[in-house]
């Protein structure tokens, strides 16, 4: 089947056949922000920050298929306005402490921060009460960090498609939960999967922790979305 | 624990252990129980082969589920917007007082659980409760005394009603005290209709011939979003696949709404001819009927009804007589979440999960119920359906406006003198409406629930359409002493905890909305404060994923902009900066503890 | 035209801000030509003693004093800037957001295990001390903030060039390794 052809911003691009907005941008080296989106996984449209405009509708672009002729708004000081307003909000929704975090300098809400360059979140902090769960042999869920991405409920299952991680109570106290004997049981690698997958430091393999040295994270010196744009 | 299990047990094997009837098992659990315990959920999982935060998941996503105990008696105060304005609260203190509880809380023996709910379809008799599953409505304090006095009395809250409503509410399998309170009868639903007489019609044309009548007619989707039913039902036909589904949206919870509750209690045949045509048209052959939990005290009545059509040859083999339509509905229960009135959280919950809205597309249409294309309608589309292939498309849109065909059923509550339901043609003026339900000193009219918009004196004119003021049902009367910012806290407090939380800007940009509003509500805001929340409405609606944060903004949005003297009222001008910081508040708790006395002066 | 007038100080905070002003090098020469201190732990100058241009806050607020100190500097200075992590949105401290107040109390003061010196069980109630307060607020929820550099502590650097930047009202350059939370 011959590719569709779409823009983004008015550059020509093209796409294969049920690819979505997100894909199809990403294999034209444009960089759409994404946070909930993990390639491979599918997409849920939580995070909503890789929000477009198409056709004068906001659409999210990691579940939206590109359709042929599309006319996609991308960067736009609108879109923009809006995603950091996002951002921001998942920064006062949790208790984001990058301090303290050892996920710091890897942190994919962390890097969207600095894209955007918040100095400060608009909104108030709204200081959630949330527990962690620690007494999993392997995994250590710091939930005062989760920013409802689902990757882990999408991604970690066990050898019987059972769900290990979900979501339990709704609106604003929607908080990411664990099948503790399921975590238990997991293996080695699908523990450092889940770790791995978590953008923020939710979910933490415990033992490992700080071993990158400041300086060499992943964000310490290239924007996220910089290793798409060549800059 | 030997009785969790029993229990457990009992239920899944009730549903052949199928997950998708998880919501009916923990219905049984929360009943049995009073409470879906953490053993409870292990052991719900243990048996149906799932994970435990599955179960919980559910568990702790509807309103009538509850990890602790809410009581044997459990009483759920409607505290929306109308409920409040007749009083609710007084109620709530008198039940306070007789229980010897607060609400939120348990008796200390266990018995009595206080508990608030949102909006239970009762707008036109409130304040209104549901206990165990039966619906008391105009609420006194008096009568507040005699119920807890039945309560405590180990009553059977059933047998305890003994005036009922009028029409069907006095049927054997409904006795309810709820009134039907049907103030004007249109052409099209609540004139009379013979049974049978519109499924048999239907069913000797062709399906191609149903949908072009549907077409014909112009109705568009009485849930409140308008979408054409002809041709969504041509969509789902012309969808691929042998297996289809229609779906009766019936968990009108949009508060102001209640106009389902009629055509159930009334025309609950109309309601189910009016689903096997679809089905007919679509090509399927099952119908499911998607029912609020709400509603429960209508369950037995609704089944009796589907029960008697399948005896009269309506339902069942060869439906209506045509030989090889085989159709069939079932009904199936909700459990508490507004959010379930959008289509594809309503497929979601009928499968046994959490009421989360899908990502589109695919659209119900292509892959809905169990995958299969599906057909979702409102009640009042169903039922405007089976009279259209009575009458004809034709007579139909001679009715309503240019773009608007027909009737709409509107529910009208507040401040009025004759509230209940109303059939209009559409076109029809708020004024005219005002008119007729008497409340002529109206200073705002809440059109559409709290995603609709809130209109001042000069919107008086403008007409009940879809291309002017769209609504699914709800029209609040807002009289001249209320206190709008009140009612807007209300609305927004309502979205707060109806979010089903799966997207940011619904999620955290509705608390982070109450919380402006709040504090513009409390003499702490500014010129900017006013600006900020403009801004961070549009960002609200833009964002989001579904219907519930594309609207939930609307209530300060449309308050905004028609009542913007008082926001300008509250909030302090000139000034650039007024911190909500307060010094003895933020100290009280420390120095309690510490023992000391606290000094704020100098601060 | 005289030199713009700086202010700084340490709410609840560790300090760690204060040195990276410091760690500015040989550049806090070049500083002290471009502006004056105030009241600052720098030149420790306790109190005001004029009108100040900037006022360089460290840390949040997680008591009476802090608010008090807060408040004067909000009097005392045109432009007011929230420095590190602690001021923007409490930092360390506000671990205990979220955690009853008295909870934290008798955690630290009675049912710690570091505590067993506490034996009368006492917590410090001399009408001297400042009032805890039921949660660490940043600094731009109690007055208005005007500009906020983050970072724990912020760079040096970034530290340089915004006051730079402000002092001298050219554009400020914020390079991508020297702006982090961390």
């Amino acid at each position: 089947m011959s590719d569709i052809k779409f823009t983004i911003d008015g550059k020509a691009c093209t796409a294969k056949n049920g690819q979505t907005i997100v894909e199809a941008a990403k294999k034209s080296r444009i960089y759409i922000p994404v946070l909930c989106h993990f390639d491979g996984l599918k997409p849920a449209g939580t995070c909503r920050i890789c929000t477009v405009k198409v056709g004068g509708r906001f659409m999210a672009a990691c579940t939206t298929p590109v359709t042929e002729g599309m006319v996609v708004e991308n960067d736009t000081p609108e879109l923009q306005e809006m995603r950091k307003q996002i951002i921001e909000m998942l920064f006062v929704e949790g208790n984001h402490m990058c301090p303290m975090c050892e996920k710091s300098g890897n942190c994919e809400l962390q890097a969207l921060g600095y894209r955007y360059k918040m100095m400060v979140p608009r909104f108030p902090y709204l200081w959630p009460k949330r527990s962690v769960i620690a007494d999993t042999p392997k995994i250590y869920l710091d939930r005062n960090r989760c920013v409802q991405c689902l990757r882990c409920v999408r991604d970690v299952k066990t050898s019987d498609g059972k769900n290990v991680f979900g979501v339990t109570m709704r609106g604003g106290k929607a908080i990411i939960s664990i099948d503790k004997k399921l975590a238990a049981a997991l293996s080695e690698e699908a523990a450092l999967k889940a770790m791995n997958q978590c953008p923020v430091g939710c979910i933490l393999r415990k033992e490992i922790g700080y071993k990158i040295p400041i300086g060499q994270r992943k964000f310490d010196t290239k924007p996220i979305g910089s290793e798409l744009e060549g800059k | 624990m030997g009785n969790i299990s029993e229990i457990v047990k009992k239920s899944a094997s009730k549903y052949q252990k199928d997950p998708t009837k998880m919501l009916d098992v923990i219905r049984d659990v929360q009943a049995g129980l009073g409470q879906v315990s953490q053993e409870a959920i292990v052991e719900i999982a243990k048996v149906m082969k799932v994970s435990t935060v599955d179960v919980e998941g559910v568990v702790t996503f509807y309103h009538f589920f509850s990890e602790v105990p809410v009581g044997k008696y459990s009483v759920y105060l409607n505290n929306s917007a109308v409920s409040v304005m007749k009083g609710c609260y007084d109620i709530a203190k008198a039940f306070e007082k007789e229980v010897g509880c607060k609400f939120g809380e348990v008796s200390s023996d266990g018995k009595i659980g206080l508990h608030y709910t949102a909006d239970i379809g009762m707008n036109d008799q409130e304040p209104a409760a549901i206990i165990n599953d039966v619906v008391f409505t105009s609420l006194t304090a008096d009568k507040v005394k005699a119920i807890v006095a039945d309560m405590k009395a180990g009553k059977n809250m059933q047998d305890t009603i003994k005036d009922f409503g009028d029409g069907n509410n006095q049927d054997a399998l409904i006795k309810a005290m709820v009134k039907n309170n049907i103030q004007k009868k249109g052409a099209v639903l609540l004139a009379p209709f013979e049974s049978g007489s519109a499924l048999k019609k239907a069913v000797a044309m062709t399906p191609e011939a149903v949908i072009a009548e549907m077409k014909t007619s112009n109705l568009r989707g009485r849930g409140g979003a308008g979408f054409p039913t002809g041709m969504k039902w041509d969509f789902t036909r012309q969808s691929p696949g042998k297996k289809k589904y229609i779906v009766c949206n019936g968990d009108e919870g949009e508060p102001g709404t209640f106009k389902d509750r009629i055509l159930f209690t009334e025309r609950a045949e109309m309601l189910f001819e009016g689903m096997a045509i679809g089905g007919y048209a679509i090509g399927a052959d099952e119908g499911l009927l998607y029912l609020r939990a709400e509603y429960m005290y209508l369950n037995k009545y609704l089944e009796s009804v589907l029960d008697k059509m399948r005896k009269d040859g309506l339902l069942g083999k060869n439906a209506a007589g045509k030989k090889g339509f085989n159709f069939d509905i079932k009904i199936q229960m909700g459990a508490g979440a507004y959010v379930c009135g959008e289509e594809s959280a309503l497929i979601e919950s009928a499968e046994g999960k959490r009421g989360e809205p899908r990502n589109r597309p695919p659209f119900p249409a292509q892959r809905g119920f169990m995958g299969k294309p599906t057909s979702v309608n409102n009640v009042e589309s169903f039922c405007s359906a089976a009279k259209i292939i009575l009458e004809g498309g034709a007579w139909f849109a001679k009715m309503g406006t240019d773009k608007s065909k027909g009737t709409k059923l509107l529910s009208i509550s507040g401040d009025c003198k004759k509230p209940g339901i109303y059939e209009v043609e559409f076109g029809t003026t708020i004024q005219a409406l005002l008119d007729e339900c008497d409340g002529k000193d109206a200073k705002a009219v809440q059109v559409g629930g709290p995603s609709g918009v809130c209109i001042n004196k000069s919107k008086f004119g403008n007409k009940i359409c879809f291309d002017d003021l769209a609504t699914g049902g709800s029209i609040i009367v807002i009289g001249p002493n209320r206190d709008i910012l009140e009612i807007v806290r209300n609305f927004m407090e309502f979205f707060e905890e109806e979010s089903c939380g799966w997207c940011t800007p619904c999620r955290a940009g509705n608390k982070i909305l109450l919380h402006k509003l709040e504090k513009i509500m409390d003499g702490h805001g500014t010129e900017s404060d006013l600006k900020d929340l403009e801004k961070w409405c549009v960002t609200v609606k833009s964002m989001s994923r579904c219907g519930l944060g594309q609207t939930s903004p609307n209530p300060i949005q449309s308050t905004l902009a028609n009542f913007r003297e008082i926001y300008e009222a509250k909030i302090q001008k000139g000034q650039e900066f007024v911190s909500e910081f307060d010094m003895a508040a933020a100290v009280k708790d420390s120095c309690a503890f510490a023992g000391r006395k606290p000094i704020v002066e100098g601060h | 035209m005289s030199k713009p007038v700086v202010a700084t100080a340490s709410l609840a905070g560790c300090f760690g801000c204060h040195m990276s002003i410091l760690d500015i090098d040989d550049r806090i020469l070049k500083l002290i030509e471009l502006v004056e201190f105030n009241k600052s732990p720098i030149d420790d100058i306790k109190t005001f003693t004029k009108q100040c241009d900037i006022g360089i806050l460290e840390g949040g607020c997680c008591n009476s004093e802090n608010v008090h100190v807060l408040k004067d500097f909000r009097k005392n200075c045109k432009i007011l800037i929230s420095l590190g992590e602690c001021a923007i949105m409490g930092g360390v401290p506000a671990m205990r957001n979220g955690i009853p107040i008295k909870d934290c109390l008798q955690e630290a003061y009675l049912d710690g295990p570091t505590v067993d010196t506490n034996t009368d069980k006492i917590i410090p109630n001399d009408e001297e001390l400042p009032m805890i307060l039921d949660k660490v607020y940043p600094c731009h929820e109690i007055v208005k903030v005007d500009y906020f550099i983050p970072g724990c502590a912020p760079r040096a650097d970034l530290i340089w060039e915004a006051l730079v930047a402000l002092v001298t009202g050219s554009e400020l350059k914020l390079p991508y390794e020297v702006f982090k939370f961390d």
